[in-house]
């Protein structure tokens, strides 16, 4: 993990064009960044559609905001003053400095963004805050995991190319779903072995724990979330992209989703009695195999609730509006809670 | 033979009405699947074995025609006759045949997949041959009228007190009475007189190695080699997947044949038979039975690799809380999907969907057949095929148009965010909407994550002032 690693040309991105050069009102139009922006580090290639920069302007290098900062901080200032470094002061233990401008791709599943907004920014303020430029591509929707694990695989195809358009500009891709991410990193394939740039988006998604692990390389979470909470290890991000060992597999036991929960001051992870079974959304299956799945969830709710879980969490969403329509049906008093919210520190 | 297509779904939820047999078998089944996770915890070299077992059975595979032919050779070196079926059919016929040969009226039979995928006993009982089958599980089933539900567990969707009533029945058993040991007594004594009676017997074949033309069979209740050696015909019936190259492959397999179908180190009994006892007989019958045709298909030959251990199906949280005989297929669970729908695509195509794809078979699986994969790629074929319900065929065209199109989908997301919260919940959570059957729908926001990123970055002024 974190093979990507950006080529040299990233340097004289990093300090051209000269501050002075640049317009003072970084507010209005998109001139301010396009000295930076349109160029893909080390490929020569536009990054991005002119559609996709202007929010970038948001990031308003107003040198002199940041009077009290740091040789360190400073080192690598190309956007210099910006938002992302006092964040890092923050987070100050964090990440190395590799990756100052590397730019993420902010990759909402369709649903979190019409059904949880709060987890999509939970997302977005966990990235920034680890000094990363993150920008939100507007025409994406789906990538298409749905149609595919249906067998409609001419359904899933035009979603997965317009995907790619659509995230081959960034350095990093990053979802907060390991299902999703698996999608693209796993069953992709089908659609677009052959097609220029999709080895290379593969390599650099990622699912929002795994990033912030092993990318960013974030150790310790200065946030407080005081209460018992239940993990749920989502199956796709467990079981297809290892985030985690599994219970079936004879393998040291380790968990990215633990880890970086267990940074978090005051949460106290709770023992469950199967620490790895599926809770049964599994997408189409939730509505298809209607009995089964909900008997599923039950179960896994129970598992949580027995253990003494205030918080069920996950680093899938599906899974948990599965789990939380469940949840308030019977009225339980368990609250469900993306793992990015936890992280960001949101509270309950 | 037209056969209607298996509805998993409608059969999986008249299953789950019974809430507490459901939990009950789940419970179970996760019981075994717990002891097979300790007996594989306690080989580090765990991993190993099961690439090795994987790679073993993949060359296998590539060269069985080469196997298959030094196997018979081997065989018939030491006695056998072999017999090769190219179909269910022409296994029974060849295994009456040879029953008719001997004048064989009576059957003790091991435990054997195959046969029941051929269907033996109901075409042998045609031909006015008893056939007992001589596992204890088995020989449950047998005397309830129903296949098995598991392939290792053949009666495990029956409690201690539905086999005590069949038995009572059956048996002469004290009505009411549910003491296993006091049960299991009982049937020792039926099942000895009918072994002590049998003209023949037929048992299955769990390995055969291609090197030596031996066989091995693996029991817990030793019913195998009883039910071999008192008469003097000995049918063993195999799958021609069965092969391995060598003998001393053999060691890699054992270890993982027990330990992930029950936990234990090994089968009680590890019989080998290598040609016919003196004085008697033994005939392989080797049946392809579609299994060529899987050898032929790039995405399904792995499932050949399958040594019929059960632990996909302790471990599928579906097949725990729908039972076996919702997939109405010899072969039930995870394993199953794979193989059913490539007999019969438009009779089994309900099954590839019996999953959440959840990944723990494929992790679960001594010989590593990425089942849930397989699954998966079975999906693709039974659309393709034309055999998806209409609901998800259009449901999927319709998902893509929306979403090809951010307009239209930002727009459809905005109103139903809009509509939904408003209208009355009758409307809402009715026999149309499967999944407020038993759930709540999620919440729908106000705004969509998209509408905060916009309102968040159009002030860039106000949030930078905020921030320094």
């Amino acid at each position: 993990m974190g093979q990507y690693r950006r080529p040299p040309v990233a340097v004289i991105l990093m300090v051209w064009p000269p501050t002075a050069m640049r317009p003072a009102n970084q507010g209005q139009g998109l001139g301010g960044n396009v000295g930076v922006l349109p160029i893909v580090a080390g490929t020569g290639r536009p990054t991005r559609e002119a559609g996709a920069i202007d929010h970038r302007n948001r990031i308003s290098p107003v040198v002199g905001d940041q009077p009290a900062l740091p040789a360190e901080a400073r080192s690598g200032t190309g956007l210099a003053g910006t938002r992302w470094i006092a964040r890092r002061q923050f987070w100050a233990d964090s990440r190395t400095p590799v990756n100052e401008m590397a730019t993420v791709g902010l990759f909402i599943p369709c649903y979190v963004d019409q059904l949880y907004p709060r987890v999509g920014m939970a997302t977005l303020e966990l990235l920034e805050r680890a000094g990363y430029e993150v920008v939100f591509p507007e025409e994406q929707t789906c990538c298409g995991q749905p149609m595919a694990n249906t067998g409609c695989s001419a359904d899933a195809r035009p979603l997965a190319e317009r995907f790619l358009r659509i995230f081959s500009p960034f350095d990093y891709v990053v979802a907060p779903s390991g299902s999703c991410v698996a999608m693209i990193r796993h069953h992709y394939d089908e659609y677009l072995a052959e097609v220029p740039g999709f080895a290379e988006l593969k390599a650099k998604t990622f699912e929002l724990c795994e990033f912030l692990t092993d990318v960013a390389g974030v150790t310790k979470l200065p946030v407080r979330f005081p209460h018992r909470v239940g993990l749920h290890q989502s199956c796709h991000g467990l079981r297809e992209l290892r985030l985690g060992s599994a219970s079936e597999r004879v393998e040291p036991p380790f968990s990215k989703v633990r880890q970086l929960l267990a940074t978090v001051d005051g949460v106290e992870l709770v023992t469950l009695q199967r620490p790895d079974e599926c809770c049964g959304f599994g997408g189409t299956f939730a509505v298809a195999e209607e009995a089964v799945s909900c008997l599923m969830g039950e179960d896994r709710v129970a598992d949580h609730e027995g253990a003494g879980a205030e918080v069920l969490t996950a680093n899938d969403m599906s899974c948990l509006m599965h789990l939380d329509g469940l949840i308030r049906r019977q009225h339980k008093p368990l609250r469900v809670m993306h793992v990015a919210e936890i992280l960001a520190g949101y509270p309950l | 033979m037209h056969d209607a297509a298996v509805d998993h779904p409608k059969l999986a939820a008249e299953f789950t009405r019974d809430k507490p047999r459901a939990h009950w078998h789940d419970a179970t089944l996760w019981f075994v699947r717990h002891k097979r996770d300790k007996a594989a915890q306690s080989l580090p070299e765990w991993e190993t074995l099961r690439e090795t077992a994987g790679a073993i059975k993949a060359h296998t595979m590539a060269h069985l025609a080469d196997y298959l032919e030094q196997f018979e050779r081997a065989a018939t070196r030491l006695g056998a006759h072999v017999h090769w079926a190219a179909d269910g059919e022409e296994h029974n016929r060849i295994v009456l045949e040879l029953l008719e040969q001997h004048a064989a009226r009576r059957v003790v039979k091991s435990k054997s997949m195959l046969t029941e995928e051929c269907h033996l006993n109901p075409f042998l009982e045609e031909h006015g041959i008893e056939v007992i089958d001589t596992d204890l599980g088995e020989r449950i089933v047998q005397l309830a009228g129903t296949p098995p539900s598991h392939i290792v567990l053949p009666a495990i969707h029956l409690k201690k007190e539905d086999v005590g009533q069949l038995f009572h029945e059956h048996l002469g058993t004290t009505a009411g009475a549910t003491d296993p040991k006091y049960l299991a007594e009982v049937a020792r004594g039926h099942l000895r007189d009918k072994f002590m009676r049998a003209d023949a017997g037929i048992t299955g074949v769990n390995f055969a190695v291609a090197e030596t033309g031996g066989l091995i069979v693996c029991t817990n209740e030793g019913n195998a080699d009883l039910g071999v050696s008192l008469p003097k015909l000995h049918i063993a019936s195999m799958g021609i997947e069965k092969l391995i190259p060598r003998a001393k492959d053999l060691g890699v397999f054992l270890r993982l044949l027990a330990r992930s179908a029950t936990g234990q180190p090994i089968t009680t009994y590890s019989s080998h038979f290598h040609g016919p006892r003196p004085g008697g007989e033994l005939h392989i019958v080797l049946v392809d039975n579609g299994r060529s045709e899987l050898l032929g298909s790039d995405d399904f030959r792995r499932s050949l690799h399958c040594i019929r251990c059960g632990a996909c199906m302790n471990t599928c949280p579906v097949y725990r809380r729908s039972g076996g005989f919702s997939y109405r297929s010899t072969v039930p669970g995870p394993i199953g999907s794979i193989l059913a729908p490539a007999r019969d695509p438009a009779k089994y195509h309900s099954l590839p969907f019996a999953c959440s794809l959840c990944g723990s078979c494929t992790d679960v699986c001594p010989v590593k057949i990425d089942l849930h994969h397989q699954l998966l790629t079975w999906r693709g074929e039974i659309a393709r095929e034309g055999h998806l319900p209409a609901t998800k065929r259009i449901g999927m065209k319709l998902g893509r148009i929306v979403l090809a199109r951010p307009w239209l989908y930002k727009l459809l997301g905005a109103w139903a965010r809009r509509i939904v919260p408003r209208l009355p919940r009758i409307l809402v959570y009715n026999r149309l909407n499967p999944w407020g059957r038993q759930r709540e729908l999620p919440p729908f926001p106000r705004e969509s994550f998209r509408d905060q990123y916009h309102r968040r970055h159009d002030k860039p002024r106000q949030d930078t002032d905020r921030h320094s």
